[in-house]
């Protein structure tokens, strides 16, 4: 490294040609993009109907429409039903109807969708996030699945028992900004306004304009995406300073300018999704474009190993980090590790190595696909991990100098605020964006011509079927909704910042058997 | 070069129904035509397949029920008429724990022979019981062998059956008085067992012993069914034997490298007895799961019997005196390999465990837990189409199975087997290669390389205040 020359510690700066105007950060209705939009319930109108309109006036929330000179009222727009909590009321269409001739359901459509984890609920009501930006309709449970542990058995102390003072006034102050550089070691502070920042997600692992639009969003809200390990496509250079570039242990794409041009460098040395497993690119996925990216010859599968060959010591670690520090003396080093038993010492160990970030990934998340073994087996979920790593850095006396990043299995804005209260700073997530574009975790990410909503495939006809500028909006809208809840719940809890909250486990609550104590 | 084991696994078509997850339901009287149909662009050819199987029933079933409820035609659909629904079906087959996604993978693997593979993250409950409230440890540096995917055939999964004797003793005179070692490596940690239910048909016995050469390891059977198969098959079975057989089988323990005795009270003079008539037999005795399993153990291990097959439940659980199930073997395994530790005779003995080892998981798991090595039972019938309805009771025996499970081809079954086994196998390394261990022998009883749910729920949330659900309320 002696040997570099000095000149090259100037950031370098590729002028791109197309730069894309990035949104601003103000929420836009962004409603689905397909023609048909999904609700918790269904609607259905019988044969029997009179078309006499009744439904259209007493429905509050726009589900029966009849426009002004049609003989005919339209279909319901069922995605707005409340459901069963309406049928007491005076809207009710159901009792209404003087020829009984509409039926309410549950939409076996959406039931199609859920499971313990990322109930239908979770996924309706992000998508509802992302249209709108702000909260969901209350027939939707935004804050919690159905996993029976983890983050789903922890409640905010306010859930569970009555408020004892009104919310203090002025939420519009609270602050969700995090400082990401706590080392004190001359290099530049990067902060981002909110505490989530993007994971990782390769080129060729998804299209192209989910990358734009994860590393867009990045850009509206002062925040991070990632570039997973697939090499740093051109397209995203114009937000070089809001993407992070990835280094893996294929070094797919690494070269130095990608490393030279952004603020935060990630060494993955495991990931959530397949802890202690290599990553493999299928020979169908490796297209030109994918394996130009990657150094690679096309039609090829790629095998990324499982650990890094260069590091046998947290010495090796050291230097590795050493080596991306020489090359960018700017730049903050992340380092992406998963939940073995001694995460705790792996921590410690990367501080000491000279790491900014220390970022843990549970072995309950990941977006890419991985053998079903490893998903529910391998390595501990995140909501373990993050007390663990927390405490044991606090009884180091480091847990100041170092910041604890959590992901996998992040889906909520009640998560990301259950992690922090359990130790983290703040969180990565990935599934919950793919999910505001329009996944419905149908698990299909890796068959045949790749995801079939046009989300993780590099197929050049489904890849197209989302738009930039509405899939942006859809993740600038997500995360306003977010920020808005994480200040309902600060204010509720009477605090001004985000960073008040973190390591206050004693505002949890655990549904336990036991009485409270 | 000395051959590397193998398993050599084929594609083979289902020949049974499967019992799809999804299944669409669509209103077509409103339909109006449209050109551009979502049913032309589904991406998996679900709507041509079912249209294909509708002129002609004799096409493949596992065209049908292909629906992966990506809900794309659902939500394009001009008018809407399109919905998808979970197949009511599909939540009926098996029981609280031979779930239906367990025997879809089950059968998945067995038509493929490949480790199931999805993306997403995990989508299931948080912990449960049993295997469910454990995990297994990830290694961030260590490693088997440097070489990541391409190194993982360096990892051994072969284990030993049969007395290890813990050192030798010599006369005087430099003669060695320990008699040679008698052990059978098998290259799985994983023996074909009996189903836990009587099953008609010899075809499955011959499949099962067939898929046993294939995989070099060991199919179970009572000695009167071990009797009707082909000599080259012999060295690759292991009868279960009582009293009678020992004299009646002479020719079969003869050809044999293992075999059972029942449990019964005089489990150890029979075995003695048999040893005595076949001294290069493994012998080993085959208990019911019991609370008193451990001392029991330790007893016949003192008495001479050094190779047991803990047999639990379809469920995986001991049996109370009562009759009613208990622990799982989770927690019992614990407890004998703790007592056997504890007694010195741990590394004497070789512990088999059959029941409710119902995913390639569970083999690992069961292994840190204590066991040598699995017996599998079930997953077999699985993989030929089983759903194990009615609890795997009924229906076996007469002529009703849905999957008609009984004449099944010979050929058919046993590559079936060979397959699924085939992906347990590579599911196995996958875990010993993240846990960075080189052989499957080091993982026996590796608790530290866990982590238990009530260990780290104490660790992580004991410090938070506990409200009982009723507080919640929501």
């Amino acid at each position: 490294m002696k040997t570099i020359s000095s000149d090259i510690h100037v950031r370098v700066r590729i002028q791109t040609p197309a730069v894309e105007k990035v949104p601003a950060r103000e929420v836009r209705a962004t409603p689905e993009r397909y023609r048909n939009a999904l609700g918790k319930y269904k609607v259905d109108r019988l044969a029997s109907c009179a078309s006499c309109g009744l439904c259209a006036e007493t429905c509050g929330f726009g589900v029966h429409v009849k426009p002004e000179g049609y003989a005919f009222t339209l279909r319901p727009k069922d995605h707005l039903c409340i459901g069963p909590d309406c049928s007491e009321s005076a809207y009710s269409c159901v009792a209404q109807c003087p020829q009984k001739a509409l039926v309410v359901r549950r939409n076996p459509s959406a039931d199609c969708m859920g499971d313990p984890r990322w109930t239908s609920d979770l996924i309706l009501s992000t998508w509802h996030q992302a249209a709108t930006g702000h909260l969901p309709p209350a027939h939707l449970e935004y804050r919690h699945g159905a996993s029976g542990g983890g983050f789903d058995k922890l409640r905010f102390n306010f859930e569970c028992e009555l408020p004892s003072e009104p919310r203090p006034s002025g939420s519009g102050r609270i602050d969700t900004g995090l400082d990401l550089n706590h080392r004190d070691d001359g290099r530049p502070q990067v902060h981002i306004d909110i505490p989530v920042y993007g994971g990782g997600m390769s080129f060729g692992s998804v299209s192209i304009h989910t990358i734009l639009a994860k590393a867009r969003t990045a850009v509206a809200w002062n925040s991070f995406t990632c570039t997973g390990e697939g090499g740093f496509p051109d397209r995203l250079t114009p937000y070089a300073d809001h993407v992070i570039t990835q280094v893996a242990t294929g070094l797919f794409g690494v070269r130095e300018e990608t490393i030279q041009r952004v603020r935060m460098v990630e060494f993955k040395y495991a990931q959530g999704a397949k802890p202690g497993l290599g990553g493999h690119l299928l020979g169908d996925k490796n297209t030109p474009a994918v394996a130009r990216m990657r150094e690679a010859v096309a039609g090829n599968a790629l095998f990324s190993p499982f650990p890094f060959h260069s590091v046998y010591s947290v010495e090796d670690h050291k230097k590795h980090l050493d080596w991306i520090k020489e090359i960018n003396p700017t730049c903050l080093v992340s380092v992406k590790v998963s939940t073995p038993t001694d995460v705790d010492m792996v921590a410690v160990g990367s501080y000491y190595a000279g790491a900014h970030i220390i970022h843990l990934d549970g072995s309950y998340g990941g977006t890419g696909a991985a053998p079903d073994i490893a998903k529910k087996n391998i390595a501990m979920p995140i909501e373990y991990a993050v007390p663990k790593v927390h405490k044991f850095l606090c009884a180091e006396g480091i847990r100041e100098k170092i910041t604890l990043i959590a992901s996998g299995g992040i889906r909520t804005a009640y998560d990301i605020l259950k992690a922090i209260a359990l130790g983290a700073d703040g969180v990565v997530v990935g599934t919950a964006e793919m999910v505001a574009l329009g996944c419905v975790r149908c698990a299909c990410c890796e068959s045949g011509r790749g995801c079939p909503r046009g989300i993780a495939s590099t197929d050049p006809e489904l890849s197209m079927l989302m738009n930039l500028d509405w899939a942006t909006q859809r993740l600038i809208n997500l995360q306003n909704a977010w920020r808005e809840q994480m200040i309902d719940v600060l204010s509720r809890l009477g605090m001004r910042s985000i960073r008040e909250l973190r390591g206050r486990s004693d505002v949890l609550r655990y549904i336990g058997d036991e009485a409270p104590q | 070069m000395p051959d590397r084991y193998h398993i050599h696994t084929l594609p083979v078509a289902a020949r049974f129904r499967r019992v799809g997850k999804f299944g669409s339901v669509d209103w077509r009287e409103d339909c109006s035509r449209c050109t551009n149909c979502v049913k032309h662009r589904c991406c998996y050819d679900v709507y041509k397949n079912e249209s294909a199987y509708n002129r002609d029933p004799l096409a493949p079933v596992e065209t049908l029920n292909g629906c992966r409820a990506c809900l794309s035609c659902v939500q394009g659909c001009t008018k809407g008429l399109l919905n998808v629904s979970v197949n009511p079906e599909f939540l009926d087959i098996g029981d609280d724990y031979w779930k239906p996604d367990i025997l879809l993978t089950t059968w998945n693997q067995s038509d493929s022979g490949r480790i199931p593979v999805s993306g997403a993250g995990y989508r299931g409950r948080f912990h449960g019981p049993g295997f469910d409230s454990m995990w297994t440890d990830m290694s961030e540096i260590v490693r088997p062998t440097r070489d990541g995917i391409h190194g993982r055939e360096y990892i051994s999964t072969s284990v030993d059956i049969g007395p290890k004797p813990m050192r030798l003793t010599f006369t005087p005179d430099g003669r060695m008085l320990t008699p040679p070692s008698r052990l059978l490596e098998l290259q799985v940690p994983a023996i074909l067992d009996m189903p836990t239910w009587p099953v008609g048909g010899d075809h499955l016995t011959h499949a099962r012993a067939a898929a046993a050469k294939e995989l070099m390891t060991l199919a179970v059977m009572p000695a009167a069914d071990a009797a009707g198969l082909a000599p080259e098959l012999l060295p690759f079975v292991t009868p279960v034997v009582d009293g009678d057989d020992i004299e009646r089988s002479a020719d079969l323990l003869q050809a044999v490298g293992m075999a059972q005795v029942r449990e019964s009270p005089d489990v150890a003079e029979l075995a003695g007895k048999l040893q005595s008539a076949h001294p290069r037999l493994i012998v080993s005795a085959r208990l019911q799961l019991r609370p008193v399993t451990a001392g029991r153990v330790v007893e016949l291990a003192r008495a001479g019997i050094k190779v047991f097959h803990l047999c639990a439940d379809l469920h995986g659980r001991e049996r109370l005196d009562d009759g009613r199930p208990g622990r799982h073997i989770k927690d019992v395994l614990r407890e004998v390999h703790g007592r056997l530790v504890k007694e010195g005779l741990r590394d004497e003995i070789t512990l088999i465990v059959s029941g409710g080892i119902a995913l390639a998981e569970h083999m690992a798991k069961a292994i840190i837990c204590g066991a040598d090595l699995v017996a599998v039972d079930t997953p077999l019938l699985v993989a030929l189409g089983c759903r194990v309805c009615r609890n795997g009771q009924a229906m076996c025996s007469d002529d009703s199975c849905p999957a008609e499970i009984g004449p099944t081809d010979r050929g058919y079954a046993a590559q079936r087997m060979v397959n699924l086994m085939g992906a347990w196998h590579d599911q196995l390394i996958e875990v010993l290669g993240a846990m960075g261990i080189r052989e499957v022998r080091r993982l026996r009883g590796e608790v530290g390389r866990a982590i238990f749910m009530e260990d780290i729920e104490k660790e992580a949330f004991g410090d938070i205040v506990r409200v009982p659900q009723a507080q919640v309320g929501i």
